[in-house]
């Protein structure tokens, strides 16, 4: 059954290697996120996580199954609009030559849309980066970048975001800043969001439910009470 | 020397082709380790070329008897050389040999057309074929250095070109960064060719010229007319294959497919 209130609903999804039929990065993928819910993605390396998420975003193209935005089948959708409604924010940055200011300006700007000076300054200080408008984004530190990765996708204003471990790439002090910047944001924003993550403890606090993926498979999905081991 | 122990211009010519390619084959062999593989390849291109050149050679002969218009059919044969051999150099882009014909087509099309309707060129095989075919040839380069360079630019930039299309942006969009940077780079050569005319080198159609009865000054100023035709049929061709090639390395629906 298709819930009005699902923004995002995976039905029988799958992806085959494209160099090997019948091996699949992820398959029989079946669950739905409803708004404002935070479904943190755990499990081994290789389980499929990072497909999951490009799938849903459609950097990949399912081989089976759909994911349908809204009880809308996605492949019915522009996948340009897709996009700009389901922000990703990758393991690492990105960010393009430019200034910070270029680089959160450049989703909305897709759309035709020119963020003003002071929706840059308030999503920056919003970040902790306040004044960081003008520098040079091939510049900063890794948690700096990160920051700015993170608001050039919420400056978009998606209805979904996908985090596909944010914070494996940096180092220790920067990732725990990250986390936390994270975790307000989500609270604050009341975010609809994928988190995929390593860490147990991460998903235990911050996700309403949990889904285990082991060899692309859903190998379970509930809420952390239910999935995680009690410390 | 070689003219006292072969009076043959012909036989002259070829023992001329060995001396050359045994320089090449001496160059290769001492810088075999920086660039393994080389060997073989320019083994194999200078063998095809010399072939190539020779066919070539009888067929001018053949020609210069025949009607102006054949020079086309010439060029045109030429130009379809040139699409095959930037194909090779561009294996990871899909149809590639269309594109490349499509875009030296209408750059070496355009302009030598342009060149040819206002005099600039003579519609003579004599001059058509030879200065056509620079063109082409020079052409083809460009082509083949734009796929490869813009192909390195895609596969060691993919995080950022997803991130800008997970940002919703278009595929031509998202790698116009690394469009501009192929474009910029392959047109080099071309632009310090003409920088350097005179200065570096004397082309080999200036001598030619010079050699066949012309005044040294307007051979000067037709080897400048050469040069800027190959530089604006190069940028025309690049221009053509920098708004074909995008289209080619995403899918329908915005995925990009070119990877390592």
């Amino acid at each position: 059954m298709i819930s009005t209130r699902h923004i995002v609903e995976c039905r029988d999804l799958g992806r085959e290697l494209p160099s090997e039929a019948n091996r699949f990065l992820v398959k029989n993928i079946n669950f739905a996120v409803e708004s404002a819910e935070v479904l943190g993605v755990i499990g081994p390396s290789g389980a499929g996580k990072s497909t999951l998420l490009r799938l849903i975003n459609r950097l990949d193209e399912p081989t089976e199954g759909s994911v349908l935005f809204h009880g809308q089948d996605y492949r019915g959708l522009d996948a340009l609009a897709l996009r700009r409604s389901i922000g990703m924010v990758m393991q690492r940055p990105f960010l393009f030559p430019g200034t910070v200011a270029e680089n959160l300006a450049f989703g909305p700007r897709q759309q035709g849309r020119a963020l003003t000076t002071s929706e840059i300054d308030i999503l920056l200080s919003e970040v902790g980066l306040t004044g960081y408008a003008s520098r040079d984004a091939l510049t900063l530190s890794g948690g700096e970048a990160q920051r700015v990765a993170i608001t050039r996708a919420l400056a978009n204003q998606p209805e979904v975001l996908l985090l596909d471990e944010p914070t494996s790439a940096l180092d220790e002090a920067s990732r725990g800043s990250v986390e936390q910047l994270l975790e307000g944001l989500i609270r604050d924003r009341h975010l609809t969001c994928i988190w995929v993550t390593h860490s147990l403890e991460q998903a235990r606090t911050m996700a309403d439910r949990i889904l285990v993926l082991e060899a692309g498979r859903i190998k379970t999905i509930g809420s952390p009470a239910e999935v995680l081991p009690h410390a | 020397m070689l003219e006292h122990y072969f009076p043959n211009q012909l036989e002259r010519g070829i023992v001329q082709c060995l001396i050359a390619a045994l320089a090449t084959l001496a160059v290769m062999l001492l810088a075999r380790r920086r660039a393994p593989g080389l060997l073989s390849e320019i083994s194999l291109a200078e063998v095809r070329g010399l072939v190539q050149i020779f066919v070539v050679g009888i067929i001018l002969a053949a020609l210069l008897r025949g009607p102006a218009w054949t020079s086309i059919v010439v060029l045109a044969g030429m130009i379809l050389a040139a699409a095959s051999i930037v194909r090779k150099r561009a294996k990871k882009i899909p149809r590639a040999f269309v594109l490349a014909l499509i875009a030296i087509g209408s750059g070496a099309g355009a302009i030598l057309t342009v060149m040819t309707v206002t005099g600039v060129i003579p519609l003579k095989i004599l001059t058509l074929v030879p200065v056509g075919s620079m063109v082409i040839a020079n052409t083809m380069n460009t082509q083949s250095i734009f796929l490869d360079r813009f192909r390195g630019e895609v596969v060691s930039h993919v995080g950022e070109i997803e991130s800008a299309l997970a940002l919703g942006a278009t595929p031509d969009v998202a790698v116009e960064l690394y469009l501009r940077a192929a474009f910029r780079a392959s047109l080099i050569p071309a632009v310090d060719n003409i920088r350097s005319l005179g200065i570096v080198w004397i082309p080999g159609i200036m001598a030619g010229m010079v050699l066949s009865g012309a005044s040294p000054l307007y051979a000067a100023l037709y080897q400048f007319v050469v040069l800027t035709t190959i530089f604006s049929s190069s940028a025309l061709a690049c221009f053509v294959a920098s708004h074909l090639v995008a289209r080619r390395i995403f899918s329908d629906y915005s995925q990009l497919l070119l990877r390592a």
